[in-house]
């Protein structure tokens, strides 16, 4: 550092107003490469927090649904989280129809929360979007809320029989996820 | 960095004469908290809670090291390993209960240390860096001892991550890759378990680190005290030792007794019995809370229950995350030239008949179930803790008349201070 000081101080060479000097030049061609390299390494620390291929892979769920009465729910996993898959009653299906679904918090009818020709199969996430929990009403004897579909414990959060967000915390309606029916009696989900 | 008037560190031994011109460890030492450090004379036992803090630090990660040697960060194993430690480690008993029930009273004698800070304003000029970093030191602790409950995987841990991760969700439009990316899955599973311990392995160290800062910061313009009275001359202070760490030691030992009480006698009293039923994702529990020391940040987050331009569920964690974070504006909301709250009979009013009410209301109202009369209850106080820094605070700072300051803090004790203001060893504090 010292040698540097007195080269530059003693050279006659080195002019004041001389533009890009080759010093210049490397100082920005090393901090580039240092920068473009350390964002390099950035990126890879990051993406390995994300889902890995493993639990990527058992994100499809195949469910048998022939086995479901009219009326009745069953518990199947997907993702490792609960998946409800509801044969809705004619009642069920007329009360959620009543409802005009522009008066609701997440506008949604019940033609578009299932697939058509299955108006009676409601296939949703059992996770409340409030802040996770497993609604209760899909078990036989679990308290349905004051809309007859599914209630939250945690924060009372009431969804009615499209599992349509009616009252308490909860954002938004529970989540139907990508579905398709594969024969009429088995769906896959994801 | 200290008063003129500290003493001197003297090395004795060759030793230590070698030692000083090398590696001066002892004199830091000697300066930070031995007979190098003067301190105010009049400090009351609640300046004991900063020593009490840094102990149950150190309690903390000696009983976490030994944990881990036995605990497994695997969601097949991990509830079983916690329990082989309960049950098969010699001791392990001991360790994981001095350890859950260490985290408690980190949390209780913190507590006491901030609001120590709240009523004598320890947080105003010139210790205003001690203040935000102390702020720093509690998310630190929280987000610890978040992450320290989900290890033994039962369902309180489970349903904890899921719940805390769930507020992630929250976020417009980036909430939800968010929580995904934390948890490393759809569900808290074996990559969240895993990232989880790596953390809460990692943090109380971090936070070691924060604390030294902390103490480094405090040792510039040194300890307040309860007059809030800054020191003018040697009569003012003693040194830290043996004065203080006597003292220090006094107080350490009555809240042995309380700890040692909870641990032998009471180990899972502020635990939760569901918390020893194995995590199981499909089954939630009927009453999800939360550690009691973060009851009254939790009643805030479920304080908000209906939409208002942003969804409800977005308020709560934007209230919740604010509630910590308006305490970093706090040295520029009190705009007081008066530190302490004994001088200050109208913040002295709403200190004790409103902030102290509020928080034991929201405390209670995080532990309670989520319906009325607790929501209800919930919202008045979460408005009153926020009207209380944002607007009583400043208002009261700017309209109050406090009661006449004593002139010195030896005048405070011994009820006269015959020393001249300007004499020969009143040079003012560097």
């Amino acid at each position: 550092m010292a040698d540097t000081t007195a080269t530059m101080e003693n050279s006659p060479k080195i002019e004041k107003d001389e533009g890009v000097r080759r010093r210049d030049f490397l100082d920005v061609a090393a901090l580039s490469a240092a920068g473009i390299g350390g964002l390099a390494v950035v990126y890879p620390l990051i993406s390995q927090m994300a889902p890995s291929k493993d639990v990527l892979a058992a994100s499809t769920t195949e469910v048998d649904v022939s086995a479901i009465e009219v009326g009745q729910a069953i518990k199947a996993v997907f993702r490792k989280q609960p998946l409800f898959v509801r044969r809705l009653t004619p009642a069920e299906i007329a009360a959620a129809q009543a409802v005009p679904a522009g008066s609701l918090r997440d506008p949604q009818t019940l033609e578009e929360r299932t697939k058509e020709g299955h108006l009676d199969m409601l296939v949703t996430m059992g996770v409340c979007t409030h802040l996770g929990c497993v609604p209760l009403g899909a078990a036989e004897g679990e308290n349905k809320g004051e809309f007859g579909g599914y209630f939250c414990p945690c924060h009372g959060s009431h969804y009615d029989t499209a599992a349509r967000i009616r009252k308490g915390p909860a954002p938004s309606n529970l989540e139907v996820p990508d579905y398709e029916f594969t024969s009429d009696t088995v769906i896959q989900v994801g | 960095m200290s008063f003129p008037w500290a003493r001197q560190y003297q090395p004795a031994t060759g030793l230590t004469k070698w030692l000083d011109e090398k590696l001066p460890v002892p004199r830091l030492v000697y300066n930070a908290v031995g007979a190098g450090y003067p301190v105010p004379r009049n400090l009351s036992y609640f300046w004991n809670f900063g020593v009490l803090a840094g102990f149950f630090l150190t309690l903390q990660i000696v009983t976490g090291i030994v944990l881990a040697m036995h605990y497994a960060a695997n969601a097949q194993v991990a509830f079983a390993t916690t329990e082989h430690i309960m049950r098969d480690i010699n001791w392990g008993w001991l360790m994981r209960y001095a350890h859950a029930n260490g985290a408690s009273f980190f949390f209780i004698v913190v507590y006491i240390h901030i609001f120590r800070g709240l009523y004598y304003s320890s947080y105003k000029a010139p210790r205003e860096m001690i203040w935000l970093l102390g702020v720093v030191i509690f998310l630190l602790m929280m987000a610890t001892a978040f992450m320290g409950y989900v290890l033994p995987w039962g369902q309180m841990s489970f349903w904890g991550a899921k719940v805390i991760t769930g507020l992630f969700g929250a976020i417009p439009l980036v909430g939800e890759p968010i929580q995904v990316w934390l948890l490393g899955g759809f569900a808290p599973d074996n990559a969240a378990l895993n990232r989880f311990f790596s953390l809460h392995f990692l943090l109380p160290f971090v936070t070691l680190g924060v604390v030294i800062m902390h103490i480094w910061a405090l040792h510039i313009p040194g300890s307040s005290n309860p007059t809030g009275v800054e020191v003018k001359s040697e009569s003012d202070t003693v040194p830290f030792h043996p004065y203080y760490t006597a003292k220090d030691g006094f107080g350490l030992g009555i809240a042995l007794i309380g700890y040692f009480a909870l641990v032998f006698f009471l180990p899972n009293y502020l635990g939760h019995p569901d918390n020893y039923i194995e995590a199981n994702p499909l089954s939630t529990p009927a009453h999800i809370v939360p550690e009691w020391y973060f009851w009254p940040f939790y009643a805030i987050l479920r304080a908000f229950t209906s939409d208002f331009i942003l969804p409800a569920k977005l308020w709560g964690v934007i209230a919740m995350f604010a509630s910590i974070l308006l305490w970093f504006f706090l040295p520029w909301l009190d705009k007081s030239p008066v530190r302490s709250g004994h001088y200050r009979p109208l913040f002295r009013k709403f200190f004790w008949f409103g902030l102290i009410p509020t928080m034991a209301v929201l405390f209670y109202c995080g532990g309670a179930p989520a319906e009325e009369p607790y929501v209800m209850l919930s919202q008045i106080a979460t408005a009153y803790y926020f009207l209380h820094f944002l607007v009583i605070l400043p208002i009261v700072s700017q309209i109050e008349t406090p009661e006449p300051l004593p002139y010195s803090i030896t005048e405070a004790v011994l009820h006269s201070d015959k020393k001249p203001v300007l004499g020969e060893n009143t040079a003012p504090a560097v």
